[in-house]
């Protein structure tokens, strides 16, 4: 499955919709969204990962990217992921460390709510 | 021993057919359906890792893959033809220091080999100035391949 992205604005979150496969080859377009959204002073990211089938380490890296992007504007980039297959690799590489990671977007929203 | 080879151009869409390949022929190997998604992972991390090489240093070259059935392992060797001690050397260039936030997201690249690292049941990297080979393997069934 190819890559498929959306975006909106709740507040002053904004949330990423990710379907399909991030690797190599698309994880590229994942990165212009990113880029693009925090050039427009989007520096609240909420990524939506509950239809992600597949992800490896360029994802990943496209996401690490990402969150120094909004860091450097006091902003966030939180994950919200409750697969197994895909939360392994967060772990393999330490990152669950990294990510604040959810079980629901309204989870984090809520969460994000009481960090205002 | 039933061996499987494939090759294929330095191109980031392949990656996506070398892992459904490897996906099918490990699920006819006997491999278990509960590492097939580990098996797909590892493969993909190794192509993405040899592809980034190739685009680095020899683009016209191609990656090869074996798929091999043997004795009741399911084994997966990508083998690449970047010199790999210079690519470590580029990626050195690159550094994880990044104030600016102005390098390449692929700076994470090196995380492959530690993704297939925690992934695979067994794993060897061969560096070499002929380039890198990764070999790879899970448990399978016994009776390896079926002929069909």
């Amino acid at each position: 499955m190819d890559l498929k992205l959306d975006h909106h604005s709740e507040d002053r979150l904004t949330i990423v919709e990710v379907e399909g496969e991030i690797d190599v080859y698309t994880a590229p377009r994942l990165r212009e969204l990113l880029i693009d959204l925090v050039n427009k002073g989007n520096f609240h990211l909420l990524v939506n990962m509950e239809k992600v089938d597949f992800l490896d380490s360029t994802g990943l890296g496209v996401l690490v990217g990402g969150l120094k992007r909004v860091r450097a504007h006091d902003g966030s980039l939180e994950l919200v992921c409750t697969q197994e297959r895909i939360l392994k690799i967060f772990r393999i590489t330490g990152l669950t460390k990294v990510f604040g990671i959810y079980a629901s977007v309204d989870e984090a929203k809520e969460a994000h709510g009481r960090d205002k | 021993m039933a061996t499987v080879e494939l090759t294929f151009s330095a191109l980031p869409a392949h990656v996506r057919t070398a892992r459904l390949v490897a996906t099918a022929i490990a699920r006819r190997t006997g491999v278990q359906e509960s590492l097939l998604d580990e098996v797909r992972l590892a493969v993909g991390e190794a192509c993405s890792r040899a592809v980034e090489a190739h685009r680095l240093h020899c683009p016209g070259e191609p990656i090869r893959i074996e798929l091999r059935d043997d004795l009741g392992r399911f084994e997966v060797t990508v083998t690449d033809s970047a010199p790999s001690d210079e690519l470590e050397h580029d990626r050195a260039l690159l550094g994880f220091d990044d104030p600016f936030g102005q390098l390449p997201d692929d700076v994470m690249a090196g995380f492959g080999i530690a993704v297939i690292a925690g992934l695979a049941d067994d794993v060897q990297v061969y560096p070499s100035q002929k380039g890198m080979c990764i070999r790879m393997s899970w448990p399978a069934a016994t009776n390896g391949m079926s002929p069909v």
